[in-house]
């Protein structure tokens, strides 16, 4: 079903009235500038997902609130906010992982390229917006299943190994994770490092070509070391795939993220290119959040 | 560092409290809590003295009296021990009934488990069988036999065991004792199935599902190979249990020498009737009809070898798949 009325983004951007009416400006915290990501490189910028007043409660409680925003291959978006904010369970609506849930209820239209989600095949749907989590959970196979799972059965008949090299090289390669692994294919996957499982993690989630690459915390149950090397992939990631990342690492936000969502209580209080949201953030509560002030 | 050691003193390099924290230690405990303690250990200890002498007596008899012929030798009769022979059938059949048993039990076992853990619907549909499953594991193994006797003596089953020419239907059979045992090692095989799926984090299954797999496609390819370990598990479980049983082969097998019925090579044997090690011991203890303690001492050795054999392959193959596990 495409939408013949497509409801009207809520516009949030910094350079546009905002739909609340701005707080009085009074001694806040000191807004601390957090640092910036070096190498700012413009990328081009297509608008692959939109949210619009998207709301979900499970059970009758409310976690997402009426939330409306683009998604856009050519940029990061990172949703940031406090815990139990909503925002893990918006990036969860966007391949329909929410539906899993036995008592979530949603309202609102989420469109990938122009078509309603709702009316695609949700296996489908979830080859082109696929996820990676935030516990590295590669599955109890060798390093190349893993990345082959996903094409396998796709076909009706299951393809040779041979015929699938190029994919699972390629998916790897492009996780940054090739030349780490590149003899050990056939190793069991859980013997890898953590960072290297999640690499192989979002490996497996590019090998099916998706449009939309989720990230629900990816680094947080990593090293630092690893979380740097996550990051530039993720950067890198983000001129072939709309990256979306839920993240609540402030810092890491600030390095790899082109627009920020901050989200509070379910509803997005804040929408804006990262610069503006740490830096000239025009709601209170944002300009709290990012100081460090509560979260 | 002199300033930060101000602040907070580093723990002691020596001194009584020595490496581990003051709370591991019992000597700081009550006395109370330290009586509770002495007892806990005593009664671990005489436990573990029971077992270990259960387990070292057997082996001494056994090895007094076991003689490699033994192994290679059918019961035969005789009057003294020297000339009985060995235990050969008896330990084939062993062999026979564990694996009707794990083959019927295995399979439906996992297909239970899985149903259960990741299923469950219709609730109290998965209700009833799981409290099926607990009556199952708590039932005494004779009167599963006693059921067995009745259920394979029906006209319908005659043809799994023998019909004498008054059209009396014999009722024992390798296949009879086999299906009743599979009900004995059923419970065991779906609890270790169902607790190995448990553990698998909902992540990983979600992970599967955002790739685009629908649930059939995820408990195939990603969560039966995962509890690959518990399966094994479970199935061992099960052969200790079956090949320790005595009263469902007593009703359903009896003790007789290895004889088919019939002439079809694989169906023979199942219609036909045997004995285990557990009747040969049974009827062979000096209680029992033929009174040669020797042979039975021998018999125990090697059913209690086969027995804690699989009970340590199980636990090398748990500490396997403890190794490999997501956070």
């Amino acid at each position: 079903m495409e939408l013949s009325h497509p409801p009207a983004i809520r516009r949030l951007h910094a350079n546009q009235p905002s739909a609340v009416a701005r707080p009085p400006v009074t001694k806040g915290p000191r807004v601390t500038t957090i640092p910036q990501r070096h190498n700012r490189v413009q990328t081009l910028v297509i608008e692959r997902m939109a949210v619009q007043q998207w709301s979900v409660s499970y059970g009758g409680n409310p976690a997402v609130r009426d939330v409306s925003l683009p998604i856009r291959q050519g940029e990061v978006l990172a949703l940031i906010g406090p815990s139990g904010c909503g925002k893990t369970t918006l990036l969860r609506s966007l391949n329909r992982l929410t539906e899993l849930t036995p008592n979530a209820t949603s309202a609102g239209w989420i469109s990938l390229d122009g078509v309603d989600i709702s009316t695609l095949e949700p296996t489908a749907l979830r080859r082109r917006v696929t996820m990676v989590f935030q516990q590295p959970n590669p599955f109890p196979m060798s390093i190349f299943d893993n990345v082959a799972y996903v094409l396998r059965e796709q076909a009706s008949r299951r393809p040779r190994r041979a015929a699938l090299k190029a994919a699972v090289n390629d998916a790897l390669a492009r996780a940054g994770l090739l030349d780490e692994v590149a003899g050990n294919l056939d190793h069991p996957a859980l013997r890898l490092s953590g960072g290297q499982q999640q690499r192989l993690c979002i490996a497996r989630a590019l090998a099916a070509n998706p449009e939309v690459l989720l990230l629900d915390e990816p680094c947080s149950a990593l090293d630092p070391q690893s979380t740097r090397v996550i990051e530039e992939l993720i950067v890198r990631l983000r001129e072939e795939v709309a990256v979306v990342i839920v993240t609540h690492n402030l810092q890491q936000a600030s390095r790899i993220a082109d627009h920020v969502a901050f989200m509070y209580l379910g509803e997005l209080v804040e929408y804006g290119t990262a610069r503006t949201v740490f830096e000239r953030a025009r709601q209170e509560r944002t300009r709290e959040y990012v100081s460090g002030v509560f979260g | 560092m002199s300033t930060l050691g101000t602040i907070a003193p580093g723990p002691p390099v020596n001194g009584r409290r020595g490496s581990s924290s003051m709370a591991m230690r019992s000597a700081s405990w009550r006395v109370t809590d330290r009586i509770g303690l002495g007892i806990a250990w005593l009664l671990g200890l005489i436990f573990c003295a029971i077992c270990a002498a259960i387990v070292l007596f057997l082996l001494i008899e056994g090895l007094r009296f076991i003689r490699p012929s033994m192994l290679v030798t059918n019961p035969r009769a005789g009057f003294t021990q020297s000339q009985t022979g060995g235990f050969l059938g008896p330990m084939i059949g062993t062999v026979i009934v564990a694996l009707i048993a794990i083959g019927m039990a295995g399979p439906l076992g996992v297909a239970i488990g899985v149903w259960l853990a990741e299923f469950g619907r219709p609730r109290a549909m998965a209700r009833i069988a799981e409290s099926t499953i607990e009556m199952l594991a708590g039932a005494p193994t004779v009167v599963l036999a006693l059921f067995g006797v009745l259920l394979f003596e029906s006209e319908p089953l005659g043809f799994l065991s023998v019909t004498n020419s008054n059209g009396v239907v014999f009722g024992k059979s390798f296949f009879a004792a086999g299906t009743i045992l599979a009900l004995v090692a059923l419970p065991l095989v779906v609890t270790t199935v169902r607790e190995g799926l448990q553990a698998i984090p909902d992540h990983v299954r979600e992970a599967s599902y955002a790739l685009g797999k629908t649930r059939i496609a995820t408990t195939r390819r990603i969560l039966l190979p995962a509890i690959r370990p518990s399966v094994i598990t479970g199935t061992m479980l099960g052969v200790g249990r079956v090949v320790g049983d005595t009263a469902i082969i007593l009703l359903l097998l009896g003790d007789t020498p290895l004889q088919g019925v019939g002439s079809a090579p694989l169906l023979s044997t199942l219609r036909g009737t045997g004995s285990t090690l557990t009747s040969y011991i049974y009827n062979n203890a000096p209680t029992g009809e033929l009174n040669q303690p020797n042979k039975a001492y021998a018999a125990a050795f090697v059913l209690l070898a086969i027995v804690l054999t699989l009970n340590v392959l199980v636990d090398v193959s748990g500490r396997r798949a403890r190794e490999r596990r997501w956070s």
